[in-house]
């Protein structure tokens, strides 16, 4: 690799040649979730519609395979409106400031061992810091649509967002504890480490099982984050319409939904990285690798889908309530707990 | 400082949750509703105005655009003011068939209600599963009357015309292959009463679908326990019927209490309430699916054993056969001032009320014996039931509202009328 972009390097200079090669690696990171982004709408419409016993999209291209490409070119083709008592700069930011962090945390993800654009020490961190900066897009959307409906949307997405990152991030400490590193490469190496690892049985030494609490109040909070069922109520189209982007239409709203889509991807991406043992194989006789990670992603998003379809909607108190009461104390138990535990000699972690 | 003001917001007349035309003037306080005020009128047709200018015979469609997702029992409440003021026997059979109906239009309407209510709520899949149980029932609708919707089938002195003998069934597509295809029409080889007998076969295990979807969902239960609590006093006060009186645990059932039809020959009991939520509302409804399942499968044995006529046999009311037309010179006049001036109802007046599947329907009407109504009013439950918002809704959140709608089931059909 560095033999052929040697004479590239040359020809370009130092400065302009570093430049050129990271916006190479960003669309060559962007350009593939772009198309996962698409496809789960696919995904989530068909499999959705398998469960609601009915067929799905299935008119445009073979058996639908291209209607998310028609979806996204309607979209593109619509005009922007902006509301007249809106505030225009604010307006048009919202749906930058969603979709530009649900974005931005990929640049740490690691899809393989080096496969990484930033393999950044702190980038639990880091994930965490730019993945709370969503909901400033929502916030700001809501605000400045001068609508009520996206007001109380704003409102509701701001409180659930903050009583979820306490949760979550009280979750992600426990496998902080465990794996001693901030960073995503070390957290999933961790994960390889152990008696079951070593007998063949890789997916027992990850560590969705001994940290269970923590994975289920780490996945539950996912929903939340990402505003998906049953937690959707700054969306909550039969209360308040659309919530913060009922103001918003074509490329505009599609900018919210790929942003809605693609934080999905990330939580379960990260999900996999933090519980399910990244790209690790389950069993000893199969090698790891990238598609193990695909593969774990696409079984947590499944859920999600599975969640939109089966769930009422909670109503916006009963959020905070399940928020504050009972995740929250779920995840500061089980940190006493495991802490105890790592101190003991019965400790799985030496 | 500046006055602090409570948040008004309009939900409504477009909002997904209205059910059709509602305008809800919701004051909010946070997202806590201090005030629900309820506006209709935007689907106001004049239907009794309207009444005034029609046949007797041409307001019979009219009723089934009033609550239109129960059409037949509006029908049926119009049809027998009508007979009232005639004085005239209904054959039993017609009787059975009614009932029959009545109680298919019942499914129809809870079936529509439960899953409205549960999408309503945010489970988006319960409305599917009710509507793939309705097509059937709308089939069976299309089969006797020939409209899915407004069937127009119940008729003064009976029914349009007895039951078919074939059901319609599914035709080829490029879209279905051909082992759903024929799996569509296994039940569709019969006749109509084979494949109602079908259903209310399958109906049971479908009820328990929905209860595994819905009933023991802790989501579901914090959503609608203790959400829109109507004391047993209040409901009464508040003019409510049918389920939602019933749901607050008062037992009051016109198909028991004054049983119009042959509801005094068949056996079903009449689920009530204990707490008056939204949550025994929908118990209540989910219940009355089996009630009026047995009941529909008691119509079917009878159906099957007697045979006879379905409409009344004086033609100054009913229309002659379509033989007896072409060959009877009395039967061709019969049917030609029939189907031109209409029939003469003596003059007087009358109510009649039914069980309709939101509650007591009635119809009053005053004739002063010409070929149409001098006056019609009628007694939609559904008013009844949105004027409660207010009592109901004061004090919950915004979604709760939305809950309450639901439970509600109320359409604006009726409401508007």
């Amino acid at each position: 690799m560095d033999a052929l972009l040697q004479p590239v390097q040359q020809l370009l200079g130092p400065t302009l040649f570093t430049l050129v090669w990271t916006l190479v690696k960003i669309v060559v990171l962007l350009a593939p979730l772009m198309i996962c982004v698409a496809y789960l709408t696919y995904a989530e419409r068909k499999i959705i519609g398998y469960m609601q016993v009915r067929l799905g999209p299935n008119r445009v291209g073979p058996k639908g395979w291209l209607q998310p490409i028609a979806d996204a070119v309607k979209l593109m083709f619509k005009e922007i409106i902006i509301p007249s008592g809106a505030n225009k700069g604010l307006f048009i930011l919202g749906p930058v400031l969603a979709l530009g962090p649900a974005l931005a945390a990929w640049a740490v993800i690691p899809f393989a061992p080096g496969i990484v654009l930033a393999n950044v020490d702190a980038s639990v961190l880091y994930v965490m810091a730019i993945a709370s900066m969503g909901v400033y897009g929502i916030i700001l959307a809501g605000w400045s649509s001068n609508s009520k409906y996206a007001m109380l949307g704003a409102m509701r997405s701001a409180a659930q967002i903050i009583s979820y990152e306490v949760a979550m991030g009280f979750a992600l400490v426990g496998v902080l504890m465990v794996s001693h590193s901030l960073n995503l490469v070390e957290i999933v190496n961790g994960q390889a480490k152990g008696w079951a690892a070593s007998q063949g049985l890789g997916f027992l030494s990850w560590n969705w099982l001994p940290l269970f609490p923590m994975f289920m109040v780490y996945l539950i909070s996912t929903v939340a984050e990402t505003n998906r069922a049953p937690f959707d109520v700054a969306e909550g189209e039969s209360e308040i319409v659309a919530g913060f982007h009922v103001e918003y239409g074509g490329m505009a709203f599609a900018v919210f939904f790929l942003a809605e889509y693609a934080n999905m991807i990330l939580v379960a991406a990260l999900t996999s990285l933090f519980f399910l043992g990244g790209w690790l194989s389950p069993v000893g006789f199969l090698p790891d690798g990238m598609l193990w990670l695909v593969a774990k992603a696409a079984f947590i998003l499944f859920f999600f889908l599975w969640f939109r379809a089966t769930f009422p909607r909670y109503r916006y108190d009963q959020i905070m309530r399940l928020g504050w009461k009972v995740l929250l104390p779920v995840t500061l138990v089980w940190l006493l707990v495991l802490g105890a535990w790592m101190l003991s000699p019965f400790s799985i972690w030496k | 400082m500046a006055e602090i003001r409570n948040y008004t917001i309009n939900f409504g007349p477009q909002h997904p949750a209205a059910h059709g035309v509602l305008r809800l003037v919701l004051e909010l306080d946070g997202e806590v509703v201090e005030r629900a005020d309820p506006h209709i009128g935007l689907l106001h047709r004049g239907t009794e105005k309207l009444a005034e200018t029609r046949t007797w015979l041409q307001n019979v469609p009219y009723m089934d655009r009033l609550d239109y997702v129960s059409m037949m029992c509006n029908e049926h409440a119009y049809c027998m003011a009508v007979e009232r003021l005639l004085g005239i026997e209904v054959p039993l059979r017609a009787q059975y068939i009614r009932v029959m109906f009545d109680e298919i239009t019942r499914i129809l309407n809870h079936l529509l209600n439960i899953g409205t209510h549960a999408i309503d709520i945010g489970a988006m899949t319960m409305v599917i599963y009710t509507f793939r149980e309705r097509e059937d029932l709308m089939d069976v609708y299309e089969a006797v009357s020939g409209a899915r919707l407004h069937a127009a089938y119940y008729r003064p002195g009976g029914v349009y015309r007895d039951l078919p003998d074939v059901m319609p069934q599914y035709e080829p597509s490029k879209y279905r292959n051909p082992a759903k295809l024929k799996a569509l029409n296994a039940a569709r080889g019969g006749s109509l009463l084979d494949f109602i007998e079908d259903f209310t076969n399958r109906f049971p295990a479908l009820v328990a679908d929905y209860h595994t979807l819905l009933t023991d969902n802790r989501i579901w239960k914090q959503r609608t326990v203790d959400v829109g609590v109507v004391s047993p006093e209040q409901a009464m006060a508040l003019g409510f019927s049918g389920p939602m009186l019933r749901g607050s645990g008062i037992e009051w059932d016109l198909r028991k209490k004054m049983p119009y039809e042959v509801y005094d020959k068949v056996d079903f009991d009449v689920p009530v309430g204990v707490n008056g939520d939204c949550y025994d509302r929908y118990l209540v409804r989910m219940e009355e699916f089996l009630q009026s399942n047995r009941i529909i499968k008691q119509c079917v044995d009878w159906l099957r054993k007697n045979p006879g006529p379905v409409i009344s046999d004086n033609h100054k009311v009913a229309p002659p056969s379509r033989e007896g037309m072409k060959s009877n010179m009395e039967e061709l006049i019969h049917h030609f001032k029939l189907f031109s001036e209409g029939i003469h109802v003596p003059p007087g007046e009358v109510y009649a009320g039914i069980e309709h599947p939101k509650g007591e329907f009635g119809v009053y009407l005053v004739s002063d014996g010409a070929n149409k109504p001098y006056r019609m009013k009628l007694r939609a439950p559904g008013f009844a039931h949105l004027s409660a918002c207010d009592a109901m809704g004061k004090g919950h959140m915004i979604a709760d509202i939305v809950a309450i709608i639901g439970t509600m089931d109320i359409v604006f059909g009726e409401i508007d009328r």
